[in-house]
């Protein structure tokens, strides 16, 4: 070493390097991976990423979208465009399906949400397709059940997480052995907060759905959230007003359970600075959370993602 | 470097949920639905007040049980930096999630109560912090509130450490910071009680300090993690050797040998999805494409020819032992090193460490969970390997049930 100098990694290069070694660790170790893309923005980044570790050959898993069937379009056009862009395989599991076949039963009532019956169709396309990892863009900042995840997060041959005996995970040292019919999820972006899946979107400037972006919508107020009132998923009662404001959305799920926010951010640095100014978790506007205070690790037990 | 991990270490009632809720309420990062969620079940649970270690206790058992059971992960930022706390429990399985926790830190926080000072659990805490190689201790001596802010008392507790760390084989950089993480004394704000203390505040202390030595930068290691190699026509010729870098720099034109085989050859390209680097050092991912065709796959590992590391199959190391069964004799396992995967037989336990004194038990050599010792192992391949006092990255292995497929142990291999 002649001269002294200094090997400087920013924290967004740490994280890049971080999540590519783990998608290629995933891919080394399991036969055949999934990687599970909603279009929402962090199964973005992570297909993003899954380009990145095996350029230039092309991603060597199917990407797989669990489908409610209360999307908003601009979700589905992304989809394909974006699958399409970057030539990797799509599957699509509709919880529609697993209705029509008895697998799962819809909820009643006017707060009925297809949440918990992702879990039936997730399942299914787990052991019909026969993967063996679902990559998930789950982070641990994201709420308190999944900040006990580990990378490699091993799931029983029911698909349960069993969060009191979980496997320890040391150094960057991953043990994805399993037995016959068990599975893994693996979650590259665990240590990516909010603001720093933002600022890597900006960074490499990936192009985003537009529900991000402020926009002109019809919405009502149902506890506290404001729910979507065009796409006609969500039904609104006679005593809940539908009003129009400028409103962009945090995260992007099942119509039925994501509230918009009133924004005015219409650009990654709007929205950079909104996330760096926010009181609000990005979850706080997410129903299916709010329906209890261990909601996420009930479902996540059950085999959520 | 823009970020800093650490982890904290404390026994039951030293404050060390209360310092986490602190530091993330005072350095704003705790949101408002958090706490509303923190306060509708601390007064469903009729406490009498706000418990913020509620926010760190994320499973069900654990809020109803008013205990933490597994390592988990927290996120705050400063202007400053990116930090990740390994926040690890206090009691059950102790030493599994303090290993854990510590393996990937560069800084720990050592709690001590100021009202008892150092206890046996606070060597405890030394002597991991110590032998996992962090780089960084902090001694916070907390609830200075309770003992009247005495300068005397913080002095006779930084020597009472000091001395017992003087024992300790590999001293590290420690830093005393006198604390009330309840008031709110020298975590973000200097404390206006304690002005005979002229240091850092925690916070400012977690800001600055100098991490930059974690890695390894003199010899260079490039375990392969996965070979690419594209079957498209534009892409015809490639094949790249993907993986992490582990230590030092590689630079195209540099020489390089390929582990286990031998065989050498140049670095003809450093390859991204970015285009190419000028040179690629840890712990940043990359893509090796070499001169010639070398038979070269997942486990083997490029090395610059300057700076071999050792090839063999006999590794003497020390081990935590994490399984429910205790280690038996002459056990069979599957051995996690780097990229690679061998069988292990156990060949010999030397000796116990007992963790709160330090001594050495040489007529009780049964591995129980949470128990530590020195043992030596024989690999059904060669391992590719530094001392772990080198290289935290090719010094480390984890050995697995090859019957349960849980992981079992870690190890850090004695050079």
């Amino acid at each position: 070493m002649s001269a002294i100098r200094s090997y400087n990694v920013s924290l967004l290069q740490q994280l890049e390097s971080e999540a590519i070694y783990v998608l290629r660790e995933t891919a080394a170790q399991f036969r055949n991976p999934a990687l599970l893309f909603s279009g929402g923005k962090d199964s973005i980044v992570m297909a993003w990423l899954a380009r990145k570790a095996f350029h230039p050959a092309r991603i060597p898993f199917t990407l797989l979208h669990v489908d409610t069937g209360h999307n908003f379009p601009e979700t589905l056009t992304y989809r394909d465009e974006f699958v399409e862009k970057i030539g990797a395989r799509l599957l699509v599991a509709k919880v529609q399906d697993s209705i029509d076949q008895g697998r799962a039963v819809e909820e009643k009532g006017y707060r009925a949400s297809r949440n918990k019956l992702q879990t039936v169709s997730l399942l299914d396309a787990i052991a019909d397709h026969k993967f063996d990892a679902c990559l998930g863009g789950g982070r641990r900042d994201e709420e308190k059940a999944r900040a006990k995840e580990r990378f490699f997060s091993h799931r029983n041959d029911f698909g349960q997480w069993d969060p009191k005996n979980q496997r320890p995970e040391l150094w960057n040292l991953f043990n994805g052995r399993m037995h016959e019919g068990e599975h893994f999820r693996v979650f590259p972006l665990s240590n990516w907060t909010e603001m720093d899946v933002w600022l890597y979107l900006r960074q490499e400037q990936i192009p985003l759905p537009s529900l991000y972006f402020s926009h002109q919508r019809r919405v009502f107020l149902r506890d506290g959230s404001w729910l979507d009132a065009e796409t006609g998923f969500a039904q609104p009662q006679p005593e809940e007003t539908i009003l129009e404001k400028t409103m962009r959305f945090r995260t992007i799920g099942d119509v039925t359970c994501t509230g918009a926010v009133e924004s005015p951010a219409a650009t990654l640095d709007d929205i950079i600075a909104e996330v760096a100014a926010a009181r609000q978790t990005e979850r706080g506007t997410r129903a299916d959370d709010q329906r209890s205070e261990s909601a996420m690790e009930d479902r996540k037990k059950e085999g959520y993602f | 470097m823009d970020l800093l991990r650490f982890t904290t270490a404390g026994s039951v009632d030293d404050g060390k949920s209360t310092l986490i809720g602190r530091l993330l309420y005072d350095s704003k990062s705790i949101f408002e639905d958090q706490l509303a969620a923190v306060e509708r079940f601390s007064k469903k649970r009729g406490d009498e007040h706000v418990d913020l270690a509620l926010l760190t206790d994320g499973l069900r058992a654990e809020r109803e049980q008013g205990i933490t059971i597994d390592v988990a992960y927290r996120y705050f930022a400063t202007p400053r930096r990116k930090f990740i706390i390994a926040d690890t429990p206090g009691h059950i399985q102790y030493t599994r999630n303090m290993v854990t926790g510590a393996s990937t830190a560069n800084l720990a926080i050592i709690l001590i109560d100021a009202r008892k000072g150092v206890i046996e659990q606070t060597c405890r805490h030394a002597f991991l912090a110590n032998l996992l190689r962090i780089q960084h201790v902090v001694i916070a001596v907390n609830k200075m509130d309770l003992v009247d802010y005495s300068e005397d008392r913080f002095e006779e507790i930084k020597e009472s450490f000091t001395s017992f760390a003087s024992r300790l084989d590999n001293l590290v950089e420690m830093t005393f910071i006198p604390i009330s993480a309840l008031k709110g004394d020298n975590v973000v704000d200097k404390s206006a009680a304690m002005p005979w203390y002229q240091g850092p505040t925690l916070l400012y202390h977690l800001e600055t300090v100098y991490v930059g030595t974690t890695e390894n930068h003199v010899e260079a290691r490039f375990p392969v993690q996965w070979v690419i190699r594209p079957q498209s026509d534009e892409w015809h010729d490639f094949r790249g050797f993907s993986g992490r870098v582990a230590g030092g720099v590689f630079k195209p034109g540099d020489e390089v040998t390929v582990l286990p085989s031998g065989f050498r050859s140049k670095i003809k390209e450093i390859h991204t999805a970015d285009g190419p680097l000028d040179e690629a050092y840890s712990p940043l991912s990359v893509t090796l494409l070499l001169e010639d065709e070398i038979d070269t796959s997942r486990g083997d590992m490029i090395v610059k020819i300057n700076n071999l590391p050792e090839v063999g199959q006999d590794i003497e190391a020390m081990i935590c032992w994490f399984g429910e069964k205790p280690l038996s004799p002459r056990g069979r396992f599957i051995l996690r090193h780097t990229t690679r995967e061998v069988q292990a037989v156990i060949r010999d336990v030397k000796y116990k460490v007992n963790i709160n004194n330090l001594h050495k038990i040489e007529d009780d050599l049964e591995f129980h969970m949470n128990d530590i010792g020195r043992i030596s192992l024989r690999t059904s391949a060669p391992v590719i390997f530094d001392s772990y006092s080198k290289n935290r990255i090719t010094g480390s292995f984890i050995l697995i049930d090859a019957g349960t497929n849980e992981t079992v142990a870690a190890g850090m291999i004695r050079g």
